[in-house]
């Protein structure tokens, strides 16, 4: 009897998952697919920050550098949901002044772009540190003898330090790329339509609230995983031709 | 005054009025009217943030202490579920952590009379236990983590050497083991009391009246958007400038490590 009703529940838990329209299955992966667009997008974003930021702190001027404190520090330290807040509203502001000064009317903001703007601008600040270590770890002499080569500054960059840097910038940003995908979840309090607020609607309506809050857990877990095997894949491969660590150099 | 030095360089002293400038244009010209109204849900919104971290990072503390042992030592059917849940709860986001204890268990547990009719049900209607519950969690997962690195980072030759003194395994444990493994956990503890600190916010949107809580009141009641999360900024920042502070006085009081 009792394994009849648990067959019974899990088939209305997966009708309910199901990607046709009594199910909610569809709603979800759209989520999903928000979640991730805006998690790629902010993790570039943050990046590109993170390069300048830390290229900034390293080789700036003492204003500049302080600037840069200021900002990693101040983003570190205030939790990301107050920010989020804030950047969405600064966003949102600028836009419409702008618009309003070009003589257009309200702009609807895309929650996509302003996700990406938010979180990409929180990312950036982490970047910049990881980045900045990575940038010290590489032997200066590298660097000094490119240089002497008469490199220009951005070839140095492309050709001698992000190559070098790579290995050692990667355990960093695979953590803070997981950082970028949970932090999608915190869009859903602005009301974005990303995978945590499909979920909690599709929960709300149909107050089968475990089997979808699982379910998208079990959706986040799947990206975090996956994510994790793609990175040391791409540790591997930013690792070729150095000495292992554990082998303790040759 | 030495601590004074590096900031009187000039264009620090340029900075440093250039900020002033800033905040006293922010007194002035912006709207702070709406202060005296909320001080008092303000202050109760802080004390409830700051009892919430409190509470949920030494609960979790004491959780993190058996999950990092396990998976440091544990047999298999010890350490394979203690590093499960610190996979999962390092792998979803907190908030739907949050949702799923708070709506999952919320519109569960109504449905058993045996837990409507017991003692602790007035409590279990509260949001507060779920917060506290998610919180908690949360922090063990991640202080799981470092603990297992902690513990298998204390030098075995300390617990032979202790045992060749015949003290028994809880002793070791008590006084040679745990006071080492909290030892090098320390320098990443201010670290995750910060990352907590940022989490409390999340639990205003499972109705905890925190402080986060109350500046949505505030923006909502009046409409001033800005303000009230700027000083919410500010706040946030003066908490963690203090954890991070209190922590640094505690590492200072501990004899460091022998090299």
């Amino acid at each position: 009897m009792s394994h009849l009703v648990e067959t019974l529940g899990l088939a209305s838990s997966l009708q309910l998952l199901s990607l046709s329209p009594p199910g909610w299955g569809a709603n979800l992966l759209r989520g999903l697919v928000n979640s991730l667009q805006i998690a790629f997008g902010a993790f570039g974003f943050g990046l590109v920050i993170g390069l300048f930021g830390a290229y900034g702190k390293l080789y700036g001027g003492p204003v500049v550098r302080d600037l840069l404190a200021v900002y990693t520090t101040v983003i570190r330290a205030v939790p990301e949901l107050v920010l989020i807040l804030i950047l969405y509203y600064i966003g949102t502001d600028l836009i419409n002044q702008m618009a309003a000064a070009l003589g257009y009317g309200r702009v609807e903001i895309n929650g996509v772009v302003a996700g990406i703007w938010v979180l990409g601008i929180v990312q950036g600040a982490y970047a910049t540190e990881i980045l900045r270590g990575a940038i010290l770890a590489v032997p200066p002499g590298q660097i000094e003898a490119a240089r002497a080569y008469g490199m220009p500054p951005f070839m140095l960059m492309r050709r001698v330090t992000i190559p070098a840097m790579m290995s050692f910038a990667i355990p960093g940003l695979a953590n803070l790329w997981l950082i970028a995908t949970k932090d999608t979840a915190l869009l859903a309090v602005v009301g974005f339509n990303e995978l945590t607020l499909e979920t909690k609607q599709a929960a709300g309506s149909t107050r089968a609230y475990f089997t979808f809050f699982l379910a998208a857990g079990a959706i986040y877990l799947a990206v975090t995983l996956i994510s994790g095997v793609a990175f040391k894949r791409i540790e591997r491969w930013a690792r070729k031709g150095q000495p292992s660590l554990r082998s303790g150099g040759a | 005054m030495t601590a004074l030095r590096p900031l009187l360089v000039p264009h620090r002293i340029v900075m440093m009025l250039v900020a002033l400038g800033i905040v006293a244009w922010c007194a002035v010209s912006m709207r702070w009217d709406w202060i005296p109204r909320y001080s008092g849900l303000a202050l109760e919104g802080l004390w409830r943030t700051i009892w919430l971290l409190v509470v949920s990072s030494v609960l979790g503390m004491l959780l993190a202490i058996p999950l990092g042992l396990a998976q440091a030592v544990g047999p298999w059917y010890l350490s394979a579920p203690a590093k499960a849940f610190c996979t999962i709860i390092r792998g979803t986001p907190l908030l739907l952590q949050i949702w799923l204890l708070y709506y999952g268990l919320g519109s569960l547990f109504p449905q058993f009379p045996a837990i409507r009719n017991s003692e602790l049900w007035p409590y279990l209607r509260q949001a507060w236990p779920y917060a506290v519950l998610a919180l908690t969690l949360s922090f063990a997962g991640y202080e799981g983590e470092v603990m297992r690195g902690a513990f298998s980072g204390v030098a075995r030759g300390q617990i032979e050497a202790a045992r060749a003194f015949g003290m028994p395994r809880r002793t070791i444990f008590r006084r040679i083991w745990l006071p080492q493994a909290i030892r090098n956990a320390l320098p990443t503890l201010a670290g995750e009391t910060i990352l907590q600190l940022k989490a409390t916010p999340l639990v205003a949107t499972i109705t905890v009246i925190d402080i986060y809580a109350v500046a949505s009141r505030v923006r909502q009641d009046t409409f001033i958007v800005y303000e009230p999360l700027l000083l919410l900024a500010v706040i946030y920042m003066v908490i963690a400038g203090a954890i991070a502070l209190a922590f640094k006085r505690f590492e200072l009081r501990i004899p460091a490590r022998a090299r």
